[in-house]
């Protein structure tokens, strides 16, 4: 994949730089152009332009969004910003929960991690929410497993916890209108699976990770 | 454009300007430079800062004037909507007052600017205290959360009437016919905001040097009586001074230098007791590069609105 950036996806996160207001602090680490997995709290749509933009731009035209399939296929305005403009990785959120016996859900499994696995191939940095949809800002919701499944299979890959902060108020989940307040968006110290670590105990912590990058309480 | 070059008081009162700015950019090198290694730079750093932050302001400003009566304009509208901006940030929302902060953003605030810019007196005057005032609380209730309605409804009130309806009469002062003083209004929004700003830097170079008894130290525990009688006094004889340039006799210039500082005083005592009660420590880390626009123009927004009345009431026939 060349490493190259739609000019709408820079009209776009331009305009949601100007929305937001965004502040970025690097807080546990520095932008790099090593490959990552940037994951963080979600509340608005803003979240991924927001995130993305903040990057900078060599990195930026390599860092692709995890994204659900049913939602960004929905409509062609959507799967055309997701597939061409943003080069979404798109995977079917609640796949693996639908399957019906362990085998299924051994193969569904595998296929979404590989999914994300060649997604990120040589050079690339993926965003992810690991929460797989949108809440109302108050509280962090539980991580689903795919953060846990793709940082086993890519352990060279690091994992940087995101946390951004007011734009649920900005642009809420249901509203396509937003509200130009200020936001602020931290960058926190990589994390790692430990050896033999139980999956919801990493989860647990990638959460904890994320929401110990939380600066204001619940507005 | 550039009409303004052609008005040799605005001229002298843009050097004036210039020469006090360039006197503190001198004054503050000084300080740096005789600063004793080791000692805390913090106080001179940041008037230092102040420094360099007044320079690009004055700047801005003067472009605006130059392009004429729309520059203010849009300098204005963007001010207030880089200030409603930071106080609706601070000031605790909820997800049903979405759509009515929308609606001040994005409608209510350009339409009051465009009222100027197209003279509707009547309208400009209302729009804000009467009709965004009857709509806000109903809009808040459509969305169906009665969660501290009243606070809601009125914090929202609250922000709009200083951010944009009180700015708005400092560009508004432009739409003033005053008779002998045709074309020279730009003049007198610089007065006013000359007057205003100083009150507000002399008010803390008194606090700084010999402030001692506070006003109200719950409050605001830089405001001090030496600082205030200190700011007003030099203040309103800097504004004294500046008579020639307004349509002002000596003695009234006085005066309504005088109103002006007292309520710019009043501005800021206002905003500090706001950020007590918000607790603007936290939210501060959102506002922190922007320059908290909303703390520069807290004066100015309590003396437009009174300055404007006063110059309408007893110099426009």
């Amino acid at each position: 994949m060349s490493a190259h950036i739609h000019p709408v996806a820079s009209l776009l996160a331009a305009i949601a730089r100007g929305i937001s207001g965004v502040q970025v602090q690097w807080a546990g680490c520095e932008p790099d152009e090593r490959q990552r997995i940037y994951f963080a709290n979600h509340t608005s749509h803003l979240d991924f332009v927001v995130l993305w933009s903040a990057l900078p731009s060599e990195i930026r035209a390599r860092t692709r969004p995890i994204a659900a399939k049913d939602y960004w296929h929905e409509t062609p305005l959507r799967r055309y910003l997701a597939e061409n403009v943003f080069r979404a990785v798109l995977l079917e959120r609640g796949s693996l929960a639908r399957t019906k016996n362990p085998e299924e859900t051994h193969f569904v499994g595998r296929h979404l991690i590989e999914d994300m696995a060649s997604a990120l191939g040589e050079k690339n940095s993926l965003i992810l929410f690991p929460e797989g949809t949108r809440g109302s800002g108050e509280k962090i919701g539980p991580f689903r497993s795919g953060l846990y499944h793709v940082a086993l299979r890519r352990p060279d890959v690091e994992l940087v916890p995101a946390y951004l902060e007011n734009l649920n108020r900005i642009l809420p989940k249901g509203e396509f209108l937003p509200v130009p307040m200020l936001s602020l968006l931290t960058f926190g110290k990589p994390i790692q699976v430990a050896p033999d670590e139980d999956k919801d105990l990493f989860l647990e912590r990638a959460r904890e990770a994320v929401s110990s990058l939380r600066r204001i309480g619940p507005a | 454009m550039l009409e303004a070059f052609r008005d040799p008081k605005l001229v002298w009162l843009f050097g004036g300007v210039l020469c006090l700015l360039a006197i503190s950019s001198v004054v503050g090198s000084i300080l740096r430079s005789r600063q004793k290694p080791g000692v805390s730079r913090t106080t001179i750093d940041n008037l230092n800062a102040r420094i360099r932050a007044w320079w690009k302001m004055c700047a801005i400003f003067a472009a605006s004037i130059l392009v004429g009566r729309i520059g203010s304009l849009i300098l204005f509208g963007v001010i207030s909507f880089l200030a409603m901006r930071e106080y609706m940030t601070l000031v605790p929302t909820r997800r049903g007052d979405h759509r009515t902060l929308f609606w001040s953003f994005f409608v209510i605030m350009p339409l009051q600017y465009y009222l100027i810019g197209i003279q509707w007196y009547g309208l400009f005057a209302i729009m804000i205290p009467v009709l965004a005032c009857i709509f806000i609380p109903p809009s808040i209730a459509m969305a169906g959360d009665t969660e501290h309605f009243l606070e809601r409804a009125s914090k929202i009130q609250f922000g709009i009437m200083v951010c944009v309806y009180s700015l708005s009469h400092a560009p508004a002062l432009l739409l003033l016919k005053i008779p002998g003083f045709e074309g020279h209004d730009a003049r007198l929004l610089l007065y006013l905001v000359i007057v205003d700003q100083m009150s507000d830097v002399l008010q803390y170079v008194w606090g700084k040097l010999i402030g001692k008894h506070k006003i109200a130290w719950r409050v605001s525990p830089n405001k001090t009586w030496e600082g205030f009688v200190g700011g007003v006094v030099s203040a309103t004889a800097l504004g004294t001074a500046l008579w020639w340039a307004t349509p002002f006799t000596p003695l009234q210039s006085a005066g309504m230098s005088l109103m002006i500082c007292i309520l710019g005083f009043n501005g800021g005592l206002v905003m500090s007791a706001i950020k007590r009660d918000i607790g603007i420590k936290d939210f501060g880390l959102l506002i922190e590069g922007h320059g908290g626009i909303l703390d520069r123009i807290d004066s100015l927004c309590f003396a437009a609105p009174i300055f404007f009345h006063l110059v309408r009431y007893y110099f426009v026939p």
